[in-house]
């Protein structure tokens, strides 16, 4: 879009705001910016945010990865990666970590399938 | 692993048991010691921090006690050569002239790998962000901190896909700070807008937990812009979104930096230009802290320019504020930046923000009334029209995809050339899911939605229990991983330049170890192309292979071009192998003086023979040039061309202690022999005993002098201070033996 610059038009009703009532419209209109993409920060996850809950949970880069395609490919990513680990773990008696690697080699499917559903 | 100055930093040493290592702290750190008044030598400073244990100073010191103030700021340096074991090394260099904000640049194309690399790969244009060169640089800056005495944050970006894994790691490693943006990675990686934010948030909250500082991204929007000085109300509204985002992900605003650039560059008014926009923004930022860069839009391949844009960068920094004083190394127009740039850059700042040092209390900006006054309030104006209308339009991601952003017109004017966007376009569009109701993430420091409860009510804020503590309160959960590739890592480099580094062999270096590379200026009398090509083949001469003309400067058409040229030298030089001469002795300004206060001294001095030249002699001897009549030695010159007898006959007139003979013309070894004449005609009028003789010039070799019959022989490069200290010397071992 190609406009000329029509400021003195378009400024007329910020021209009896003080400066400080122009600065706090600033910040009025940041956050009304903004508030829309943090609501979609707090709802959803994406494949890097789950790797990121698998490394804090003791797992290399590369294991992580691992298991969140698996998630991914199971459809189960929307209960969490470390979720998917972690109820892994505690309905094998399992230690967390050990849960993840027999999840990357294959294993513990079965029931993760039973408690969360997922793709077959 | 302590280290001594004149010790070289052992990488191999570094690297081992990395698996162990630990980060001593965590967080940001600003300097200490800002705010009070200081004495530091002669004078009393008001914006310094303490001093450091052990610096480089700027060349300058030695006429000031070797002061080395350390302005309250913060100085940044950017380091990316592609070899993190050489940075290492410049880091060191770098601390000890005062910088303590080390920035790590990533290599290209990091922002699009879709997880974290390992292990030490090679990069280009910066390095491979990995845990273990992360961990053996912060390994390396704790050594080096502790060697200059002051803390120094270390930093590396929080973007491209892989956003959220590098924070943590980071967070785990004790990175200081980072680049943390997401409209970088929507407007200049083109990664997906939705997944930008939504890894943005995750991100930023685990940089909050590790207390990290936040730099934005904005000043890339000035980097872009084809007028970069157009797009002040969205640079504002850009900060402004990053800025109110992070704080609401749980970032604390005191550790929310703006990386804000002057727009514009000479031969633009700059200042008229640029000191409004920075005023505006301090203002409407006021609870933030600024990371002043330096404008590179308009740098070029001259360092000189690029010097002297960002010493008027500087003085902008100094009369609104910047808690982070960053530099750009002022080759960065030219080549990946070198070692010896990364030194100018943070002296360039040290050197500006140490002399001007209080002028805030001297001199004022007129901010109420006049052109700033004016121009600050419509900068905010176009600010928040440029926000109305991102909301009328539809919001954020509707204002991207409308190219709103990046357009080189000065808001509202629009001229269309923005960067747009898809909504649903990008690298990992379609990778965002929707949480559902039992999500849960057992971590700490998790943003967002997160089910603790269906599990343990108690937990809700602290919900690594649940896994009895993550990485973060148990690092060592953290699974370390050496290296992957078995060619491409740091112990195949060292080896390759292992020699260099173990034996006494050197060769010169700008990027690496053993890198070969040199830089040469030189003036032809020709116009630049043709200057061009004459310069390579000059450098092809004079031996150097891979040669490059990096610079090019027309002084006038016809009369002459300058050029600068790199290229590499393919030999070593081993240092054992050199005749190194002993350094020439130099006694204090002061312990000369009191010699020449309890007993005056007197000398004769002229050029001898038949020789017209009288410019070094003066240099030794005028007290402008800080020449011996500094420290009160009586001096009778009597000219050039002086006659060896009329010389010895002063001398015994006017009873003086010593003769200073200049002699140039060398022709026949006629220096030589007027030097015998001297030391003769003296021995023969019963004075050589008691008489001190010097011979100087530039064809003069010392010894040779002695050999005929001077007490001593001054050559090229001599100072008043050298000889002063002589005759000092020379005339106290006289008494001695008298």
């Amino acid at each position: 879009m190609k406009r000329n610059d029509d400021f003195e038009i378009r400024s007329k009703h910020l021209k009896n705001l003080s400066e400080d009532e122009l600065e706090q419209k600033f910040w009025e209109l940041a956050e009304k910016i903004v508030d829309p993409m943090v609501e979609l920060g707090k709802k959803n996850t994406t494949p890097s945010i789950e790797r990121s809950v698998l490394l804090r949970m003791g797992f290399s880069s590369t294991e992580s990865k691992e298991i969140v395609q698996k998630v991914i490919d199971k459809n189960l990513i929307g209960k969490g990666a470390g979720h998917i680990v972690y109820r892994a773990a505690k309905d094998n008696n399992l230690t967390v970590r050990d849960a993840g690697i027999k999840l990357i080699e294959g294993e513990l499917w079965d029931s993760v399938e039973k408690v969360f559903g997922g793709e077959k | 692993m302590d280290i001594k100055p004149n010790e070289r930093l052992n990488i191999e040493k570094l690297l081992e048991n990395l698996e162990d290592y630990r980060p001593r702290r965590r967080g940001w750190h600003w300097r200490e010691g800002a705010g009070e008044k200081r004495k530091i030598g002669k004078f009393e400073y008001y914006d310094t921090s303490e001093n450091l244990t052990q610096s480089t100073p700027l060349p300058a010191a030695h006429y000031f006690d070797d002061i080395d103030p350390q302005p309250s700021n913060i100085i940044t340096t950017e380091i990316a050569s592609g070899r993190f074991e050489d940075d290492i090394r410049r880091m060191r260099m770098a601390a000890w002239h005062g910088a303590d904000h080390l920035m790590v640049i990533r290599t290209a194309g990091q922002s699009h790998m879709d997880g974290l690399i390992e292990g030490t790969p090679q990069g280009i244009g910066g390095i491979p962000i990995t845990r273990k060169q992360v961990r053996a640089q912060r390994k390396a800056l704790d050594i080096i901190e502790d060697e200059v005495g002051r803390p120094i944050n270390y930093h590396s970006y929080v973007s491209g896909v892989a956003g959220p894994e590098i924070a943590v790691m980071f967070a785990e490693e004790g990175v200081n700070g980072a680049h943390q943006d997401p409209q970088y990675n929507v407007l200049y990686r083109n990664i997906n807008m939705v997944r930008s934010f939504v890894d943005a948030a995750n991100a930023k909250k685990v940089m909050a937990w590790a207390d990290m500082a936040q730099i934005d991204g904005a000043h890339n929007a000035n980097a872009t812009a084809r007028e970069a000085w157009k797009v002040m109300p969205e640079l504002m509204v850009q900060h402004g979104i990053n800025s109110i985002f992070s704080a609401k992900c749980g970032v604390k605003k005191e550790n929310i930096c703006l990386s804000t650039v002057p727009p514009t560059a000479p031969p633009a008014p700059c200042m008229r230009l640029d000191l409004p926009y920075a005023v505006a923004l301090r203002e409407l930022f006021e609870d933030y802290k600024m990371r002043a860069q330096q404008n590179t839009k308009y740098m070029g391949s001259s360092t000189r320019e690029a010097t002297v844009t960002h010493t008027l960068n500087l003085l902008i920094s100094k009369l609104t504020r910047a808690e982070i004083q960053s530099t750009i190394t002022p080759d960065e127009g030219r080549n990946v930046p070198w070692h010896i740039y990364n030194i100018e850059g943070t002296d360039t700042a040290k050197q500006a923000l140490v002399g001007m040092d209080g002028l805030t209390e001297m001199v004022e900006i007129k901010r109420d009334h006049g052109e700033l006054a004016d121009k600050v309030r419509e900068l905010k104006e176009r600010a928040v029209l440029f926000m109305e209308e991102i909301i009328e339009s539809g919001g954020y991601f509707q204002a991207v995809e409308d190219g709103f952003f990046v357009d080189s017109g000065l808001y509202p004017e629009r001229n269309g050339d923005g960067i747009a966007r898809k909504i649903n376009g990008g690298i990992g569009a379609g990778s965002v899911y929707e949480r559902d109701e039992d999500y849960l993430a057992p971590v700490t420091a998790f943003f967002g939605y997160n089910n603790v409860e269906q599990y343990d009510e108690s937990l809700v804020n602290d919900p690594s229990k649940l896994i009895d503590g993550c990485t973060f309160e148990k690092p060592d959960k953290i699974i370390y991983i050496d290296e992957l590739d078995e060619n491409d890592n740091v112990h195949v480099r060292l080896e390759e330049t292992k020699e260099l580094r173990e034996s006494s062999k050197i060769k010169p270096e700008m990027e690496w170890k053993g890198d070969g590379i040199v830089q040469t200026t030189i003036c032809l009398p020709v116009e630049a192309r043709v200057a061009e090509f004459a310069a390579i083949e000059i450098a092809k001469k004079m031996g150097l292979k891979e040669v490059e003309v990096i610079h090019k400067e027309v002084m006038q058409e016809a009369e002459g071009t300058r050029v600068e040229f790199k290229g590499k030298v393919p030999f070593n030089i081993d240092t054992d192998d050199l005749v190194i001469p002993p350094k020439p002795e130099v006694m204090s300004d002061d312990e000369i003086r009191n010699d020449i206060d309890k007993k005056p001294m007197k000398i004769v001095a002229g050029t001898v023979g038949e020789d017209e030249h009288s410019v070094g002699l003066r240099e030794i001897i005028d007290i402008k040039h800080g020449g011996i009549e500094k420290y009160g030695i009586d001096c009778h010159y009597l000219g050039t061309s002086v006659p060896v007898e009329k010389l010895v006959d002063a001398a015994i007139e006017t009873n003086a202690d010593a003769i200073l003979a200049s002699t140039i013309i060398s022709h026949d070894d006629i220096h030589y022999k007027n030097m015998k004449n001297i030391h003769e005609l003296c021995i023969e009028k019963g004075i050589r005993d008691k008489i001190i003789i010097t011979a100087g010039g530039t064809q003069v070799t010392p010894e040779l002098a002695e050999k005929n019959g001077m007490d001593k022989g001054f050559g090229r490069g001599t100072k008043g201070i050298h000889v002063a200290t002589f005759l000092v010397k020379k005339r106290r071992e006289m008494e001695n033996e008298g």
